[in-house]
């Protein structure tokens, strides 16, 4: 597969990236994304058809030797006490109510 | 009591009471405010917090408390590392001025083995670079010439050592981000098996390939650092609760009749020849150590770049959704606050807060996993993950470890590849593939260049085998000591 990225194609990707792009920064964003696919299409060299995806990082410990089933555990879910909430809300730009506060995005 | 002191020096100096944690603690403040305004490898210097710290650890000796393994030893963290009560940046303006609320648990593990927190470290925004000049705080200079980079993305961690501001740092590793900035500076950068180091706290780039790990001014200084950090954490499921070797005994051991592989593929076109001339005597010293060097095939070499840049970018376009101007950092509200429109300040927050490496590679992370191209992008470079990782369980079954060159070239000049993208990436062709096969891999300082600029020897081991690593680490570096910027005094 080869893609030809264009102008368009970018701004469709800002915006699903919740980016919003200057004039110029679009410009130069097009040609460079434009090379970094061509480049990438090199993938295409290698028949993958018989080759499974790595989805996973997680070591499967068990065949690996030393610590068998030692990776990938999850923990008990159990109550801890977590972040203090006025510390946290500290960071947030705007917070109110004890809450994140963000601009109205519902017609009440 | 010099600044140079290695991280054992000063641990077992202060066990002892020959000199205090206040003293080491002054002494590294010395060096940092000496260097750092000429080498930005510090944001944050955590004076006031470190000098208590140091108290508090020189009071609990005096009580006749047994101290940690690393008690006294200043240590610099990464920005990219969440530390309670000091600001984290990660190198980004959308960052700029959070006070994260929690350690990440490799802090609190440094904190309970009575290491002081120094400092922030200056790195590439987001951790996306090779030459730290996309911070944006300004880029780091080489302490060996300061025309140069020092690499990226852990920049400001290698040149803190380098330059011995302190003995040790964090950094962190995706792509190289901890062997290559250690290569460039003639320092020593550990990044261990994906999951032997918990990533809590850590600010997710790519959350398949980022790792945590040490530099310092010497391998048992790193093999201990690297003790305290790894291990199983409950808040991180990908950590792994294998046991933890003894690193700092590995050092010691004789390395004889050990194989040490090749591979032909990271000696190709594109490499420095002086690079290639001190590595290559490198890995004769350690056939003169009782080595057995083998030629060793790692086929897919050459897709590593694209098919980390395919993966890393999707990762990190999913991860860098959580900057939004909501819970923390920047907001920008283009209409004026209360005024609705929620979208419009994600926008501007984010063209606000993000520079333009961070959004290009949104952008091509964005592309890679949308409608239409995941499968002839993402899922196509999932399967060369596959081949990758397998070049590697081949050539690990005829040798120990490998060896290589970490970095095609020494040192490059400020500003030199900032304008060419791709170029910037092939500066971790080396280092790339060990993390798409999630191996451990280290730098260790090699024989330098004639003009004087550090060279790395990177030792990759099979996934868990940090200690055979090191112990081949420790061996090379007792034949080819590292050695000092003159400018680090």
């Amino acid at each position: 597969m080869t893609t030809r990225i264009d102008r368009a194609q970018v701004e469709h990707m800002a915006q699903l990236a919740s980016l919003v792009l200057a004039e110029d920064e679009t410009a130069r964003l097009t040609r460079e994304l434009a090379d970094m696919v061509r480049y990438v299409e090199e993938l295409n060299e290698l028949d993958t058809s018989n080759v499974e995806p790595t989805t996973s990082m997680q070591l499967d410990l068990g065949k690996n030797g030393p610590a068998s089933g030692a990776g990938g555990e999850l923990r008990v879910d159990e109550v801890e006490p977590s972040l203090d909430p006025g510390e946290t809300l500290a960071q947030a730009p705007r917070s109110a109510h004890g809450g994140f506060a963000v601009p109205t995005f519902v017609e009440s | 009591m010099a600044s140079h002191d290695e991280v054992i020096a000063i641990a077992e100096r202060v066990r002892a009471g020959e000199t205090s944690a206040l003293e080491a603690t002054q002494v590294a403040l010395a060096a940092i405010d000496a260097q750092n305004g000429a080498l930005n490898a510090f944001l944050t210097v955590s004076r006031e917090a470190a000098l208590e710290q140091a108290r508090a650890i020189d009071a609990k000796r005096a009580r006749g408390e047994a101290l940690g393994p690393l008690a006294g030893v200043p240590i610099g963290i990464k920005d990219a590392l969440c530390t309670r009560g000091v600001v984290t940046t990660a190198g980004s303006k959308i960052l700029e001025g959070y006070v994260p609320p929690y350690d990440a648990t490799v802090v609190a593990r440094l904190r309970a083995a009575d290491a002081i927190i120094i400092g922030k470290t200056n790195m590439d925004e987001f951790a996306m670079g090779s030459s730290n000049e996309n911070s944006a705080y300004g880029p780091v200079k080489n302490p060996w010439d300061p025309e140069r980079a020092p690499g990226g993305s852990s920049g400001g961690s290698a040149a803190a050592v380098a330059a011995r501001m302190v003995s040790t740092t964090l950094g962190s590793d995706t792509g190289g981000s901890i062997r290559q900035p250690a290569a460039l500076t003639g320092t020593v950068g550990i990044k261990p098996t994906y999951g032997r180091v918990s990533r809590f706290g850590l600010i997710a780039f790519a959350s398949s390939l980022d790792q945590v790990g040490p530099f310092a001014t010497d391998v048992r200084g790193a093999a201990r650092v690297l003790g305290v950090i790894s291990g199983k954490d409950p808040k991180d499921a990908t950590s792994l609760g294998a046991p933890v070797d003894d690193y700092e005994a590995a050092c010691g051991k004789s390395i004889k009749g050990l194989r040490i592989g090749v591979p032909e593929e990271y000696f190709a076109k594109g490499l420095d020849p002086e690079v290639e001339a001190s590595i290559r005597a490198a890995i004769s010293e350690l056939e003169e150590e009782g080595c057995v060097v083998r030629a060793v095939k790692l086929p897919h070499t050459r897709y590593a770049v694209a098919t980390y840049y395919v993966l890393a970018d999707a990762e990190a376009s999913s991860n860098l959704a959580r900057f939004d101007g909501v819970r923390y950092g920047l907001r920008v509200e283009p209409s004026g606050p209360g005024k609705a429109d929620l979208k419009a300040m994600y926008g501007a927050t984010r063209e606000a807060g993000f520079g333009t490496e961070v959004k290009r590679r949104i952008l091509l992370g964005t592309f890679v996993l949308s409608a239409g191209y995941y499968d002839a992008y993402y899922l196509k470079a999932q399967k060369v993950r596959t081949l990758i990782r397998r070049d590697f369980e081949n050539a690990f079954r005829e040798v120990d470890v490998i060896c290589s060159p970490t970095s095609p070239t020494p040192a490059f000049r400020l500003g030199e590849k900032v304008d060419d993208p791709l170029a910037m990436y092939l500066n971790d062709v080396y280092t790339l593939p060990a993390s798409l096969a999630g191996i451990p891999g280290c730098s260790v300082p090699a024989k330098p260049t004639a003009s004087g600029l550090p060279v790395g020897l990177q030792i990759v081991a099979p996934w868990l085998e940090e200690a055979k690593m090191l112990s081949v680490a420790a061996a090379f570096e007792a034949r080819s000591p590292a050695l000092v910027p003159p400018r680090a005094t």
